[in-house]
């Protein structure tokens, strides 16, 4: 019998380096960590069904050692890609795999709320106390009054905190099934490391929800050690903050902690039906761009709405984009609607050809964008202070007044789609606006008919004062 | 590789893979590793067995974070 690395490739396709080591320094814990994994994925027969998310880091070129699927994540995300693994191929075996600068610091939150939604996958944290990679520099791991390159003088918890216990933090938690810290220092906590590893994996094979261990690892380079120093370090000084131990073991509960999440197609997920719709091209219609703007509130919004909803029934393309702020507290808001017979390139708007301001700040911000022959309509209450571009048609509409007057107070936005309307700005026939404007108030249909007299005031007014 | 076998359990350490960090040695139980003067082609000097005294437990194995740079050979198991 022969004992040997499994679950490794033959070779590793890594440019510049040998066919058959690892890029880790001498005495690396990362290593002995990864023929952990490798051995237990084999063992365990989920090999064929792993997909392994690398991290950013010394660690990063994990894709080219272990024979099994991978997916690299971006600085910190190896917890949220492994979290949308977890849900596109529930099936499958999904281990994260981090350091403590990925995990601890940019990472954190991405592994803390997977850990909270007890996401089924293996997360193995390796953590050596400082940022390996990038030269050795203070990771929230560190450990008080160590030295590194961005702490010379040591660590000061003072001004750069206590280290960051990941393991304790997670155990506040209530879905995750399995919590535990070991090391790779020595042969004996190798052993332990080594039954940890084949838990976590377990724990996924049998869909039980999120395992995970924390691994101290020695880095000799950056521990400024040769690897029986940096392992010493790790025992002697690393353990004293980061005590080793099973925090937790749910592993033999009834009911599983992880979610059931059925996969759905994208078909499923858009509506088949929507999916397949194209939109005919209509290159004889002028493109439209309408910016609504006024206070929160005022139902700019909505109006900007009904005419995109109007303009996509009639198989038009349409772009309906709010412009978001602190308008829920009262600000401003406004949003752009462009209608076109193309494909429309973007859904911003620089020169309004048709601009509704309901308040001053709107016609401050948007009247001066307006150009030679485009529109303004405005609510008559409000003074006209602002110097008009030249060229620009202006239409002063008392859209509160029409409102109140026909029992709506709060229907100034109907008022103006119905001048609109009359003005012939909208280059659709009244009964499609009218048709999404009873479409809008469907959740509310006892203001329907309310809507619907302001409407037809406005249009009136608008014939007789404005046209 | 040979997998012919004196007979005993017994380490193998690949020349080219080994980077002599030295976890091997320090971990054997029965000290029957060490650090040799040999330098192979990346400039490490490598660890080399003593030819006995071999229990066949492969903490070696486990230490070395190398995946291919260490084996263990047993007979008869």
């Amino acid at each position: 019998m022969i004992i040997r690395s499994k679950g490794f490739y033959d070779e590793f396709e890594r440019k510049g380096g040998r066919r058959r080591t690892t890029h880790y320094c001498a005495g690396c814990g990362h290593g002995i960590i990864q023929k952990l994994i490798a051995e237990a994925m084999v063992d365990l027969g989920i090999q064929d069904d792993t997909v392994f998310v690398s991290p950013v880091g010394c660690a990063a070129f994990c894709y080219y050692y272990l024979d099994c699927g991978h997916v690299a994540g971006p600085h910190g995300r190896a917890a949220a890609v492994a979290s949308g693994l977890v849900r596109a191929i529930p099936d499958k075996v999904v281990i994260a795999y981090q350091g403590d600068g990925d995990l601890g610091a940019i990472g954190f939150n991405n592994a803390f709320q997977a850990a909270n939604r007890g996401d089924g996958f293996a997360h193995f944290f390796v953590n050596n106390a400082l940022y390996a990679m990038t030269g050795g520099q203070l990771a929230p791991t560190t450990l008080p009054g160590q030295k590194t390159t961005t702490s010379p003088y040591g660590r000061d918890v003072v001004n750069t905190g206590e280290p960051l216990k990941v393991c304790e933090v997670f155990n506040q938690l209530d879905r995750p099934v399995y919590i535990e810290r070991v090391s790779v220092a020595d042969s004996k906590r190798i052993k332990q490391a080594r039954k940890a590893i084949r838990k976590a994996l377990e724990i996924q094979k049998e869909g039980k929800g999120y395992a995970f261990v924390e691994i101290l690892s020695p880095c000799p380079t950056n521990m400024r050690a040769d690897s029986v120093g940096a392992a010493e370090f790790v025992t002697k000084e690393m353990e004293g903050y980061f005590p080793l131990g099973v925090f937790r073991d749910r592993s033999d509960a009834e009911t599983a902690c992880c979610m059931e999440v059925a996969p759905k197609t994208v078909e499923e997920i858009v509506d088949a039906d929507y999916a397949g719709d194209v939109i005919a091209d209509m290159p004889e219609l002028r493109e439209r761009r309408y910016k609504f703007s006024g206070f929160g509130g005022q139902g700019i919004l909505s109006l900007g709405l009904v005419i995109a909803d109007a303009a996509s029934e009639m198989g038009r393309h349409v772009s309906w984009f709010p412009s978001y702020g602190p308008e829920q507290r009262g600000g401003s808001a406004s949003c752009s609607v462009v209608v076109s017979g193309r494909e429309i390139g973007s859904p911003t708007i620089d020169h309004p050809d048709v601009l509704v301001a309901m308040n001053q700040p709107s016609l401050e911000r948007f009247l001066p964008t307006l150009r030679q022959g485009a529109v303004l309509i405005y609510e008559s209450s409000v003074p006209l202070n602002v110097e008009v571009p030249e060229g620009v048609n202006v239409h002063p509409f008392p859209a509160a007044r029409i409102a109140s007057e026909n029992g709506v107070a709060k229907a100034a936005n109907t008022a103006l789609l119905g001048c609109m309307v009359e003005l012939g700005l909208l280059d659709m026939p009244e009964a499609e606006i009218a048709e999404a404007l009873r479409r809008s108030f469907s959740a509310k249909p006892k203001l329907i008919d309310s809507n619907m007299a302001v409407f037809e005031a406005a249009k009136e007014y608008a014939r007789k004062e404005l046209s | 590789m040979t997998t012919a076998s004196p007979g005993l359990p017994r380490p193998v350490i690949l020349v080219e893979e080994c980077k002599g960090c030295g976890r091997c040695v320090h971990a054997c139980p029965k000290k029957v590793l060490h650090i040799s003067d040999t330098v192979n082609g990346m400039g490490y000097r490598i660890a080399e067995y003593a030819g006995e005294g071999c229990v066949g437990c492969a903490i070696c194995f486990y230490n070395c974070p190398e995946p291919f740079a260490i084996e263990v050979h047993k007979e008869g198991e």
